[in-house]
């Protein structure tokens, strides 16, 4: 054995090489789709965008709509309620991130940036999934007048930011757009 | 397989042909009959037959309740209710088979239990530990997939928040969990791929089953004073001493069961469960399956960042760690005496290990207020507490009562209430025990 050793490898040293490699690669190949079936399927994927019609939604109210099997909150928010959330300091804020797809990724979490922006900022459109473990927070509740996640006690204030409660980041904002003045496009 | 050698000799003719070809009767010769096992073996040790029935329970209801169920969002909600209402004998299978999944998680706690106060967990007996710590894993994958398959409100957001969890994988977890729900929430795919995998499981652990007792059966059963078998006076063989008291057992079990089933069939269960699940409405208190309990108040318990972890990664670690610290449980008790009989403080560490566990099952069942959550937090402490900390240096500093020199002389020393005056060669005829 020891002669083997020292000695230079062999074809056939090089073939069982081969051979082994190509079986791995052959291996990894079979037990790719094996994982690829459990994504989302084609007709999963196909319900990307949904509208809603919002025009019946009075100041104060608010909607629930359903996109890729998620609740939607879209809340018409009243001045009193945006006026709560744009004074609370960015510093107080558990998550400064404003989470809201339709801007740049590193925008603060002001609240003219998570609602719909300029001129509709009464409008807030989010997705209605917890951030900690993904319940429905309950809408005009909570310790700061915006949702409260009865699950594990998580606290979202009136722009949807994260307060208090084991949740790590704000409400998510969906890819949305105003295409009248009363439908919203989401997705 | 068994620790000796085979004394299995066919009297037939055609036992003496199958003997030559396949010995299957051999096997079950050595390791049910002729098996030798401690003479002093109590109840606690019934409980790995008794879950050995269970698991045979729950394989036989879920096989005919597979034929009337229907894995269809629009259909299964439906298909249990018919299965209460219209199928032959629907509702008793059922409870059987919701019953009977609380019935072997009771079961494998006090066999856990045991195990931890016996310390059977020790040398030889680690790959033992470990493939049962494997079987409470796939247990709870198969309990928390069937939670969901009768599609309520609970079976719903309990899918929910645990496929959740995954979400607190930094970078990867978003994709992780679409993968095990088949879309971007809890729907059809996640309801179809869990009754196949619910359906599968149960069969991996009857495989790591026979895993479990090739693995007892190479080291022989430990026993309440934890001294191995030395000589032929500390054993019995398994059939008919153990098989009587393992059957005794196994009815006192089974009445408890009918008990449940027939007269408390969803004290266990949750209301909320008989309502359809939504998608759009979360039940004001989620709470898991009565087993999971004390897994899901350390996983509450963590309401801080811990450094760059924040809490809800932090929730997921400890969660996940509460069982993985089990896998570990051999090499972390440093005691030399293998027997909390003989270890007064580690007795009551124990104990208090018991009661702390039981807290963090109430606790987890309370709301997510205040004073809950602090309490929570600090049985969570004293569970990770006692692995970490009290079995390694526990086992250094704890003066240990002395050992007697054999199962047979412990045995002796209560019964007559004198050991050492009795020589082991007194108990010649262990048969003869009252």
């Amino acid at each position: 054995m020891s002669a083997n050793e020292t000695a230079e490898p062999t074809r056939r040293d090089f073939l069982y090489i081969a051979t082994g490699m190509a079986g791995v690669v052959a291996a990894a190949s079979v037990a790719w789709p094996f994982i690829d079936q459990m994504r989302p399927d084609a007709s999963t994927l196909a319900l990307a965008t949904v509208d809603v019609d919002v025009s019946s939604v009075e100041e104060g109210m608010s909607i629930t709509a359903k996109w890729r099997g998620k609740p939607i909150f879209i809340r018409n928010r009243t001045a009193a309620e945006i006026e709560e959330a744009k004074e609370v300091p960015l510093t107080e804020l558990k998550d400064p991130i404003a989470r809201n797809a339709n801007i740049p990724a590193d925008a603060q979490a002001t609240d003219i940036d998570r609602s719909a922006g300029e001129g509709k900022e009464n409008w807030i459109v989010m997705v209605g999934s917890c951030t900690h473990l993904g319940c429905v927070p309950l809408g005009q509740s909570g310790d700061f007048g915006g949702w409260f996640c009865p699950c594990h006690g998580s606290h979202y204030d009136t722009a949807g930011r994260i307060r208090k409660g084991p949740a790590p980041e704000n409400l998510a904002v969906p890819t949305f757009e105003f295409i009248s003045d009363t439908t919203i496009r989401i997705g | 397989m068994s620790a000796g050698h085979s004394t299995y000799t066919p009297t037939s003719g055609l036992g003496r042909w199958v003997d030559a070809r396949m010995p299957l009767p051999r096997l079950v010769h050595d390791s049910f009959v002729s098996f030798p096992i401690p003479r002093n073996l109590n109840y606690a040790y019934t409980f790995g037959g008794i879950l050995s029935i269970m698991l045979v329970v729950q394989i036989l209801t879920g096989v005919v309740l597979a034929m009337h169920y229907t894995a269809s969002t629009l259909l299964a909600f439906d298909s249990v209710e018919k299965i209460m209402r219209d199928v032959n004998s629907g509702w008793l299978l059922r409870y059987l088979h919701s019953n009977g999944a609380s019935m072997f998680f009771f079961a494998v706690f006090i066999h856990i239990f045991r195990g931890l106060y016996y310390g059977s967990y020790k040398a030889p007996r680690e790959l033992l530990w470990i493939l049962g710590c494997i079987i409470f894993l796939l247990m709870m994958a198969a309990g928390f997939m069937g939670y969901v398959l009768p599609w309520g409100q609970m079976s719903f957001w309990g899918a929910t928040v645990i496929t959740g969890f995954f979400t607190a994988i930094p970078l990867v977890g978003e994709w992780v969990q679409q993968l095990l729900l088949g879309g971007f929430a809890v729907d059809n795919p996640t309801l179809n791929r869990f009754f196949s995998l619910h359906y599968l499981i149960p069969f991996m652990i009857a495989g790591v089953v026979v895993l479990h007792i090739w693995a007892l059966h190479v080291t022989g059963q430990t026993n309440p004073t934890g001294i191995e078998i030395k000589s032929k006076t500390d054993s019995l063989p398994f059939t008919p001493y153990a098989t009587i008291k393992d059957a005794l057992g196994m009815v006192v079990f089974l009445l408890l069961f009918a008990y449940f089933v027939f007269y408390l069939p969803n004290y266990l269960g949750h209301p909320d469960n008989y309502i359809v699940a939504n998608p759009l409405k979360t039940p004001a208190h989620i709470v898991p399956e009565w087993y999971f309990l004390p897994f899901y108040a350390i996983l509450r318990a963590i309401t801080f960042n811990i450094g760059p972890i924040d809490s809800k990664l932090g929730g997921v670690l400890a969660m996940f760690g509460s069982i993985a610290v089990l896998f570990f449980v051999p090499w972390l008790d440093t005691s030399k005496v293998r027997s909390a009989v003989y270890r007064p403080w580690y007795k009551l560490f124990f104990w208090l290990f018991v009661v702390d566990a039981i807290l963090l099952g109430w606790l987890g069942s309370r709301p997510a207020e205040p004073i809950y959550v602090v309490m929570a937090q600090i049985a969570t402490l004293y569970y990770f507490g006692f692995f970490l900390v009290i079995m390694p240096v526990l086992g250094l500093i704890e003066t240990p009562r002395r050992l007697p020199n054999s199962i047979t002389e412990a045995v002796l020393a209560k019964n007559h209430g004198s050991a050492a005056a009795h020589p082991a060669g007194a108990a010649a005829a262990p048969e003869t025990k009252a």
